[in-house]
């Protein structure tokens, strides 16, 4: 009687959160100790400088440096008139506008070389296809801190330093290896009888990769962009290397060298700069949080 | 002549006798040319030549705007006698094994916590990520202002609790300054550590830790003997990643410090740029560069490693 009563509860149990597996093992306060109070004070030190990072940019410039009338923790009166200097009185837009054209120009391109080669990789299994696949992984791993000094001699004499266009040029280094091995992954997933249909009714190569393997990848595809654009932005020792004049500048340089100044009142600009420029990026996650993660995992397990 | 070419295989194909052409055009090695030209182009035009190039430019003394003479091994005797340079090695690997274990230990902790059955499972798991989301440079910024040395919000805190009686002079003091890096690189890229190692951990069945749990097994060896195991292969190559990342790290360092106070946290890559770009010593910036490589070799050598055995699990397992 009493076994099977456990039998019916355990199956309840199982029936109703399969998800939950054993946890119903636990107590309570065993969880609140062993799992919230450590995820808490890990979110919070996580979560910390964002916090921070607002709060400064709106606080007034009196409450930033008087700390003792003022709790630093919170703010009264909040402003926005950092926020409004920022966009008005620098070349902030002007940055953010470039930071921008870079990302999207050099995402675009990458994922058009992107989705060639994985496609001639997966599909075509041309005579050292698999080799080709481990050296663009390699080139994954050639880190830029190693390249910047050549690299801006090549831009040098390609005439293109100063230049954004040079960015868009050379970020595709950094964004197809990862590309590449992303929608190898994806495009393998592909049945190959789908192919062979479209073969058999005459499609070309060219018909087949347009008409039916990309729309089918579109995860992928999203993944991928959203990957790239993020790393484009992040980017920053090329973008410091190559780019001299203040109105070419990307938002990441040109907060650290613009903003620098000796003023005091530097902070409330300054963290007001930051988060405008994490902003976009913020958002656009918001959004796709589920292509980001399996686009992160993705490389990594493939 | 080539709208005679192109029209040709149609008219080819109706007879029944492939030309040159459309035999060319079947080919899949023709068409693998093609398709792999873009990524090729781009890969050595702009990643192979340089890091060759950057080799060449080691063994020269070329400075900005004017082109370089041979100079044999000069740069690396000229670094092996300079203790700046020396230091930055120090620094790297300290920086880089410090700070990877930290984010190793802390990342697989939190995966482990993510993993468990709790309310909100999804929304925390998006907002563990926004750290690494964020651009490192804006982030450092937020950190630089945190650590200040007037109105850093740490040093107020733990006066007011009474546990320190004067500010802390986070990047001014050497000691601090190290560890006040390590901290916010660790900050970083916890968040991708514990992500790719939470994907990792749900590949895991749990019928596994039932079938455990009735033999008797405790915590510890549950995560010993069953999530280790099948964890180690990814575990290998995040590991890999985080720590070339971390080996090579300028932007940090470049906006947090600049390698001060006394170089005390300048990296080679760091060094490299000071040298090669803002001091104008081109052939010396290479130099340091390219002493980085061996040390990469060996972390790519690892992830190899670490991939050919999962491959090999994957086999064995017949899943």
């Amino acid at each position: 009687m009493t076994d099977s009563t456990l039998q019916t509860k355990a199956a309840a149990v199982n029936a109703s959160d399969a998800s939950e597996g054993m946890s119903y093992l636990e107590s309570l306060p065993r969880r609140v100790v062993t799992l919230y109070l450590p995820l808490f004070v890990i979110l919070v030190v996580l979560l910390f400088p964002f916090y921070w990072m607002v709060l400064t940019s709106i606080k007034p410039d009196e409450q930033l440096i008087d700390m003792e009338k003022f709790n630093p923790f919170w703010v009264i009166h909040p402003t926005f008139k950092h926020i409004s200097k920022l966009l008005f009185e620098t070349q902030y837009p002007r940055w953010l506008w470039n930071t921008m054209y870079v990302a999207v120009g050099a995402t675009f391109l990458s994922i058009a070389a992107s989705v060639l080669s994985a496609y001639a990789i997966t599909r075509l299994r041309f005579k050292g296809a698999e080799t080709v696949g481990v050296l663009i992984f390699f080139a994954y791993l050639v880190p830029p801190s190693i390249l910047f000094i050549p690299l801006a001699s090549v831009i040098q004499a390609y005439g293109l330093f100063d230049s954004p266009l040079s960015l868009i040029l050379v970020y595709p280094t950094l964004l197809i290896p990862f590309s590449t091995w992303l929608l190898m992954g994806y495009f393998k997933t592909i049945p190959y009888e789908l192919e062979e249909c479209a073969l058999i009714d005459g499609a070309s190569r060219w018909q087949i990769l347009v008409k039916i393997i990309v729309p089918l990848a579109i995860p992928g595809l999203i993944s991928a962009f959203i990957f790239s654009f993020t790393l484009c932005w992040n980017e920053f020792i090329y973008a410091l290397t190559f780019l001299q004049s203040t109105p070419n500048k990307t938002v990441p340089v040109a907060i650290v060298n613009e903003f620098v100044d000796g003023d005091i009142y530097k902070w409330g600009s300054l963290m007001a700069g930051a988060l405008v420029g994490s902003l976009p990026l913020v958002i656009l996650y918001a959004f796709f949080v589920e292509h980001y993660v399996s686009a992160m995992t993705g490389a990594v397990k493939e | 002549m080539s709208t005679v070419q192109t029209s040709m295989p149609a008219r080819a194909a109706a007879t029944g006798e492939p030309s040159a052409w459309s035999r060319l055009q079947g080919n899949r090695n023709w068409a693998a040319f093609w398709f792999m030209l873009p990524t090729a182009a781009f890969l050595i035009l702009f990643l192979a030549y340089p890091l060759g190039l950057g080799v060449w430019m080691s063994f020269t003394d070329e400075r900005i705007g004017r082109a370089g003479a041979f100079i044999g091994l000069e740069n690396y005797q000229w670094l092996w006698d300079d203790s700046i340079f020396w230091l930055s090695v120090f620094n790297t690997l300290l920086y880089t094994l410090i700070a990877s274990a930290i984010k190793f230990a802390i990342g697989l902790y939190l995966a482990l916590l993510l993993n468990r059955h709790m309310p909100f499972k999804a929304i925390i798991r998006s907002i563990v990520l926004i750290p690494f989301i964020v651009p490192t440079v804006l982030s450092a910024i937020a950190f630089w202002w945190i650590y200040d040395s007037q109105f850093s919000i740490i040093s107020w805190s733990l006066i007011k609790l009474g546990i320190i009686h004067s500010n802390i002079n986070f990047l001014g003091d050497t000691e601090w300054a190290r560890a006040s890096v390590i901290f916010a690189n660790v900050w970083r890229g916890v968040p991708f550590v514990a992500i790719t190692l939470l994907a990792g951990l749900q590949t895991v069945s749990p019928s596994l830790y039932e079938a455990a749990t009735l033999d008797g097994a405790t915590n510890w060896q549950r995560f010993r003997f069953i999530t280790y195991p099948l964890l180690t292969p990814i575990i290998a190559v995040v590991m890999t990643f985080s720590v070339l990342f971390t080996f090579t790290d300028f932007q940090l360092i470049w906006a947090l410090t600049r390698g001060g106070p006394v170089n005390a946290t300048h990296l080679m890559a760091t060094l490299s740029y000071q040298r090669g770009i803002i001091s104008g010593r081109l052939g010396e910036g290479a130099a340091i560069a390219t002493a980085m490589i061996p040390f990469l070799l060996a972390a790519i050598a690892i992830s190899w490693f670490g991939m050919q055995r999962r491959k090999w699990q994957q086999g064995s397992s017949n899943d």
